[in-house]
């Protein structure tokens, strides 16, 4: 199979996905999402027709009133489309269309630092953020995991080792967004250095906004980096173990090449495919994650928006949010996917 | 790759980590029973009823801090069984019940609460006055029952916050020496007169309760002075005793972890089997759907699922199973690819065995000890991701977890305003529960894997 057909075939795949991800979510919330529009329908026609004094006043007794009320709901709530189910096809059709051209609606409660309640708006606002703080995370994380991992798998079962897979071990058990508590309460309570909500108080147009946000970003940046760089020094120590053992290495060896020089170029040239993959999956993984840690730590970014909106039951933004992050998620795994079948020839033939 | 458990058994046994893991999840267990032997399940599903937990103090500590401060936190006192008195003058009818009380601590009480039923007819009036050390006495509270023309039984509280009762205690400036205008309740009745510090010794609080025409009584009485300490594990801001959800959360989570390790490692190897097993065309397509849900991200679906669908802990524990299951299905398949180009898979085909009992009996068996591995090991992720959704305010709010706890205390930033103990035990319950199963499952790992040793 050729490279180009290769990427091809996993192209139409994570499309598939999404689009039965959309599906999944549209009919959890497709019926859910239709009462309560109808309810806002209803009630905006009743106070139309409550505040047109001239309108109200025409009619001679209150069941006329009701009867036209009624009727100019149903007009309305067909115009919608309303009348039909959520699964009527050609509905389901123009909805999904709407979210892939990223139409999500208008949100019902939450809106934009800037007052905008258009669901685009708004997750384009806090995206930056999220990627901001994930990003420079897993980029800190990565680099100190490679470093500390080709360390101690060039020293197996030394103290160094022992150390960091124990310590890889432990942080994994524990909750990011748990850390996150004690990390507030530890120096924003104990040692009052960093604040404890993460989001700034002045206004996004004041020029000291980001320097204001940074600030606030050190806190959840430091736990992120902490709870994150041990599993990533023992994942890559894994690697280098496995490589250490290969034939290759025991020839550079055996012809007189330094350990250092065989370790930090030879082994970790050849374990960065997978290296790589780990670190495509693990930047949009943690955008997944970012939905708890964000609300622990107050970030006003996309994971914050999604807890606000469950707690709200804002359902356009939720379905709009769970589309950017499938999204997400889905072309990093194919970037993953393309660059191991780039790197990795054998992957290409299954 | 084949395991007599015998011989599994001897070389785990040789794994110090994995017999710590058995260690700690053998205390795990310990403390479930404890839980179900000593705390009523029905008393604990009323933990997010606040009317339940009344009687129990405010955010205090656990009562093993006062080993390690010099001044002493008051403990949580609930006072019963006064002593009666009771007279009548012409058509007047007076019940007093006394509580005396020894009160030895450096500070001040968090709160007091009289709760009390009274019987009567009419509209009694009932007084509060409490009587010091130093002879001093003050009025608490003067007020009147509900007017009641048949008799009743009234059940009510009074709090120290009650604006009356500050108020009273305010009128007493001259006694202190200091302005106590700004003090609460129990500031002012536990305090020196010279400076606000605690009078320690003993106190009298006298309930007084009079009625015109017709005895009145009271049919319980209790007399609350709300600690700054209280149990082993302390209470969080609404007056929860911590100890019981801590102790309750034990079986819970072990339930959501292993049932929701069984049940995707189970689905995952039966899915996984039968597709290597039969390849081709059944194997593509059940790949395929295999592939697609594990390329959607779980965390954002699972709050959805639990949003509409629903928040109880078999519903979670069957979303978490939808998602758990693929990741197993991936390995388990290559595994079972394998076996069954054995020979005496192969034999079996030959003789004519149906489908089902070659994949029972032949394959899956095979791959056991792999799967107790990945038991073990999909444990600690069920239980952090459920108590993930939990602290995101999703989990069942009749069977709270861990996470439930931590949401509450994350709700009234319990991490900001320093009350580490409402934080720390839930989260190193969570830690220590999943690590118990890491270990393990490592131990298990080594065993399966050969080469992991060097």
């Amino acid at each position: 199979m050729s490279f180009t057909r290769f990427i091809i075939k996993r192209a139409v795949t994570m499309f598939g996905v999404l689009m039965a991800t959309l599906l999944i979510t549209i009919a959890l919330v497709g019926s859910n999402m239709d009462a309560i529009l109808k309810q806002s329908v209803a009630l905006e026609v009743r106070q139309q027709v409550t505040d047109n004094k001239h309108l109200v006043s025409s009619f001679k007794n209150p069941q006329d009133l009701d009867a036209f009320v009624e009727n100019q709901i149903k007009q309305r709530t067909d115009a919608l489309g309303l009348d039909k189910p959520w699964y009527y096809p050609p509905r389901l059709g123009l909805s999904m269309y709407k979210i892939l051209t990223l139409d999500f609606g208008h949100a019902k409660f939450l809106t934009s630092d800037t007052g905008s309640s258009d669901v685009k708006d708004i997750i384009l606002e806090k995206m930056p953020r999220t990627i901001l703080l994930f990003t420079t995370a897993t980029l800190i994380i990565s680099l100190i995991g490679i470093f500390l991992g080709a360390l101690s798998g060039s020293k197996i079962n030394s103290k160094l080792d022992k150390i960091t897979s124990t310590f890889a071990i432990i942080s994994s058990s524990f909750p990011v967004w748990w850390i996150g508590m004690l990390m507030i309460f530890v120096f924003a309570f104990v040692y009052q250095i960093f604040p404890a909500r993460a989001t700034p108080l002045i206004p996004v147009t004041d020029p000291g906004y980001i320097g204001s946000l940074l600030y606030h970003m050190t806190l959840p940046l430091i736990t992120l980096v902490l709870i994150g760089f041990g599993s990533w020094a023992y994942l890559v120590r894994n690697f280098i173990v496995g490589i250490m053992q290969e034939d290759f290495v025991i020839a550079k060896r055996a012809a007189g090449i330094s350990e250092k020089k065989i370790i930090y170029t030879h082994a970790l040239k050849n374990a960065a495919p997978p290296i790589i993959t780990v670190l495509a999956l693990s930047l949009s993984g943690s955008l997944g994650g970012a939905i708890i840690t964000e609300a622990v730590f107050d970030w006003p970014g996309m994971g914050r928006l999604y807890y606000e909106a469950i707690n709200v039951l804002d359902l356009p933004v939720i379905i709009g949010e769970t589309y950017v992050l499938t999204a997400f998620f889905l072309v990093s795994i194919f970037l993953a996917d393309v660059l191991y079948g780039y790197f990795d020839p054998r992957v290409r033939k299954e | 790759m084949s395991f007599s458990s015998k011989e599994v058994w001897c070389e785990f046994s040789k794994n110090k980590t994995g017999l710590a893991g058995i260690g700690i999840l053998v205390i795990l267990f310990a403390m479930s029973a404890v839980a179900a032997l000593t705390i009523p399940i029905e008393s604990f599903k009323e933990w997010n009823d606040p009317a339940s937990w009344l009687t129990f103090p405010k955010s205090a500590l656990p009562a093993w801090v006062n080993y390690f401060l010099s001044e002493k936190m008051p403990e949580h006192m609930i006072l019963e069984n006064p002593q009666v008195a009771s007279q009548n003058v012409d058509d007047i009818f007076l019940t007093s019940d006394i509580f005396g009380v020894d009160y030895n601590y450096d500070k001040f009480p968090s709160d007091f609460i009289y709760e009390y039923t009274a019987k009567y007819t009419g509209s009694p009036l009932l007084q509060i006055w409490v009587t010091r050390q130093d002879g001093k006495e003050f009025q608490l509270i003067s007020t009147s029952l509900p007017q009641s023309k048949t008799e009743t039984s009234y059940h009510g509280f009074i709090f120290s916050t009650d604006d009356s009762m500050v108020k009273n205690l305010r009128r007493n400036q001259s006694s202190f020496m200091f302005p106590i205008d700004s003090l609460l309740a129990q500031d002012i009745v536990f305090s020196k007169t010279e400076q606000n510090t605690v009078l320690q010794g003993h106190y009298f609080f006298k309930v007084n309760l009079y009625s015109v025409n017709s005895k009145s009584n009271f049919e319980t009485s209790k007399f609350i002075l709300g600690g700054k300490v209280y149990g082993l594990m302390g209470t969080d801001e609404l007056r929860r005793n911590l100890t019981v959800g801590l102790l309750w959360g034990t079986p819970l989570a072990l339930f959501i972890g292993i049932t929701v390790a069984i049940g995707s490692v189970v689905i995952g190897l039966v899915y996984s089997v039968f597709a290597g097993y039969k390849g081709k065309k059944t194997d593509e397509s059940l790949m395929r759907f295999n592939d697609v849900i594990y390329a959607m991200p779980a965390l954002p679906l699972l709050i959805i699922l639990a949003v509409t669908i629903g928040n109880s802990i078999f519903l979670i524990v069957g979303f978490l199973v939808l998602f758990g299951w693929v990741g197993i299905a991936k390995v388990s398949r290559s595994m079972a690819l394998q076996i069954k180009t054995l020979q005496y898979v192969e034999a079996a085909k030959i003789m004519g065995q149906k489908d089902y009992k070659i994949i029972f009996k032949h394959i899956i068996p095979q791959l056991l000890p792999y799967a107790f591995a990945s038991i073990a090991i999909s444990v600690p992720a069920a239980i952090t991701t459920e108590a993930g959704l939990s602290f995101l305010g999703l989990g069942d709010p009749t069977f709270p977890t861990w996470g439930q706890i931590l949401h509450d205390a994350n709700t009234y930033g319990a991490a900001a305003r320093g009350l580490w103990w409402w934080i720390l035990p839930p989260g190193i319950m969570i830690a220590v529960t999943g690590l118990a199963f890491v270990f393990i499952g490592h131990a298990m790992d080594v065993i399966i894997n050969p080469r992991l040793k060097r």
